[in-house]
């Protein structure tokens, strides 16, 4: 069997930012920030945090706080709940949670929740149960998950529960690998596992597994290295992870691999981006891959810097 | 085709139209974090949008620009962000915009920032727009069936604005095309509901326990990938069967 490439990749994520002849930079520009968050977790995974400048990564961090208090995808970008998430969890990375207003934060947050107990991923309006896990991942990083209304919150994600055992990103929307993974997180995060059937979504996730060992995100698509992520983590908080086969999944992420340039891509042979990169490390941690640094699965962070947020001072 | 946004393509530093502006560089700090690469027609139409942007002008020559980012990219939330505003200055017609977003829906079918924006032009039309909404998103499912963004929008405006009585023609319709399409099987009409309610079988043994456990035995083996799952699930037939 293959093995990571651990090196490769270091050197993969180092030379995103070089790269400036790359289609892939040029429209990754508006989310940047989503951008670091994975490639600073994956380096972070590998053991490799300390190689990035800390006081350059804060300054710009903070460059793309706007007035709201919420976080843009870049300089000059409005703000947006996706990457006020992908903010915050930058800034634990490197234990800087304290350069940040709080409370400004949180506002933002609290003012993006609906009445029905949905989130709005800015003032344009749009909902999805995604925006419901970020605002509850990020005010529980923050300690200051009590400031929305979380027993509504958790009502609206349970309408977004099908008769599959799944959810999707709105109230009938179809059972998605993605959106699961925010519901499930969501409800982890807030003490309401409990509401999860999760014998029966146990089962819908699994089947994801196909020959290949790799796992799709829907019934009769094709696997992609990130639901390695949003499947397997799905899976580790239901406590059914036993139910797939992991010895084949390893392998597959392994396949994925770009042995010679470094990177992951989407499935074997396909051409690598740090998205992928950093959900193949990410999964392979959760399958406890030797040499790689824990990840919690509802947080997506590293369990030590969890770890330090919960338990230190 | 919509001439009065075309504007031909050229840079925009050698149209005359433009020789009022400066046009703001992006600021990355001296060493930025994710630096990014950038093409040259890329940076100047960035460029040129950031100046528009900060002096928050809402004009004709502003929407042509909008268009020619979105071109270049579509995931570029502040740049759809703006238009909405400009749309809105200009009371500019929504069904053209509709026509804008059905040409450019094909390449960018999974946009998040196109499908909302497309709902909000479709708030704005009402009723009036739903025939031609639910007949455009099943062009765009003719090309991929399975569109996450189309079925969750189609879903929008059948609440929204009606139509479910003939949701369930076009679903069978697609079924008949592909039996697995599984979002054609998550459409909430009423009859799917109750069959696929009568399928369930997590919790009810309908084939008598010998057949069951039988099964069970033979799919752990057939279905090795999920060995543990159905060795599970045969423990669990024994113990209801006590």
């Amino acid at each position: 069997m293959a093995e990571l490439a651990v090196d490769k990749h270091f050197k993969y994520i180092l030379s995103v930012e070089k790269n400036k002849d790359s289609f892939e930079s040029v429209v990754m520009d508006h989310l940047r920030m989503n951008g670091a968050y994975w490639g600073l977790t994956a380096l972070d995974l590998l053991g490799k945090l300390d190689s990035v400048n800390v006081d350059e990564v804060i300054s710009w961090i903070l460059k793309c706080q706007r007035e709201s208090g919420g976080f843009s995808g870049n300089i000059g970008y409005d703000p947006h709940i996706l990457y006020t998430l992908s903010a915050v969890q930058v800034l634990a990375l490197f234990n800087k949670l304290d350069v940040l207003d709080i409370d400004k934060v949180a506002t933002y947050i609290t003012g993006l929740q609906n009445e029905d107990g949905s989130f709005s991923g800015d003032m344009w309006g749009e909902v999805d149960t995604r925006f419901s896990y970020i605002a509850i991942c990020c005010l529980s990083i923050l300690c200051c998950l009590d400031k929305i209304n979380v027993e509504k919150a958790v009502s609206y994600i349970l309408s977004c529960k099908n008769l599959d055992g799944g959810f999707g990103c709105t109230p009938g929307g179809e059972s998605h690998a993605g959106q699961i993974f925010c519901c499930v997180g969501a409800l982890a995060l807030t003490g309401s596992l409990h509401y999860v059937d999760k014998d029966l979504l146990g089962w819908w996730l699994c089947e994801r597994q196909v020959k290949s060992g790799g796992l799709n995100g829907r019934p009769e698509k094709l696997p992609d290295v990130c639901y390695s992520w949003w499947v397997l983590s799905s899976l580790i908080m239901i406590d059914r992870v036993h139910w797939i086969d992991k010895e084949k999944l390893v392998k597959f992420i392994l396949d994925c691999q770009d042995v010679e340039n470094g990177g992951i891509s989407d499935r074997p042979d396909d051409a690598v981006d740090v998205y992928h990169t950093y959900f193949g490390v990410a999964g392979l941690s959760l399958l406890n891959y030797p040499g790689l640094k824990a990840i919690d699965p509802a947080y997506a962070l590293p369990v030590d810097v969890v770890n330090r947020i919960f338990f230190s001072g | 085709m919509d001439s009065r946004e075309d504007d031909g393509g050229e840079p925009l530093s050698r149209m005359a139209e433009w020789r009022d502006v400066t046009p703001l560089p992006q600021d990355d700090g001296p060493n930025p974090v994710v630096p990014i690469a950038y093409k040259e027609e890329f940076r100047e139409t960035m460029d040129y949008f950031r100046a528009i942007y900060k002096a928050d002008e809402r004009s004709p020559r502003a929407l042509r620009l909008t268009r020619r980012a979105i071109h270049l990219n579509p995931g570029n939330y502040t740049v759809w962000h703006f238009r909405r505003l400009v749309l809105e200055a200009l009371n500019a017609d929504l069904d053209e915009e509709l026509d804008f977003l059905q040409r450019i829906a094909n390449s960018n079918s999974k946009n998040y920032q196109l499908w909302h924006h497309r709902r909000w032009v479709v708030e704005r039309l009402g009723a009036n727009a739903r025939a031609k909404e639910l007949n455009l998103i099943k062009k765009i499912l003719s090309i991929d069936a399975k569109n996450y963004h189309a079925w969750s929008h189609r879903q929008w405006v059948l609440q929204a604005l009606g139509g479910w009585e003939d949701e369930l023609d076009y679903c069978q319709q697609l079924l008949e095309e592909d039996i697995f399409n599984n979002s054609a099987w998550n459409q909430p009409c009423h009859e799917f509901r109750d069959s696929v309610v009568a399928l369930r079988t997590s919790d009810t043994d309908p084939l008598g326990p010998d057949l069951s456990m039988a099964i069970c035995d033979i799919l752990e083996h057939v279905d090795s990938l999920r060995a543990s799952y159905w060795i599970w699930r045969k423990n669990k037939l024994s113990v209801a069967a006590v």
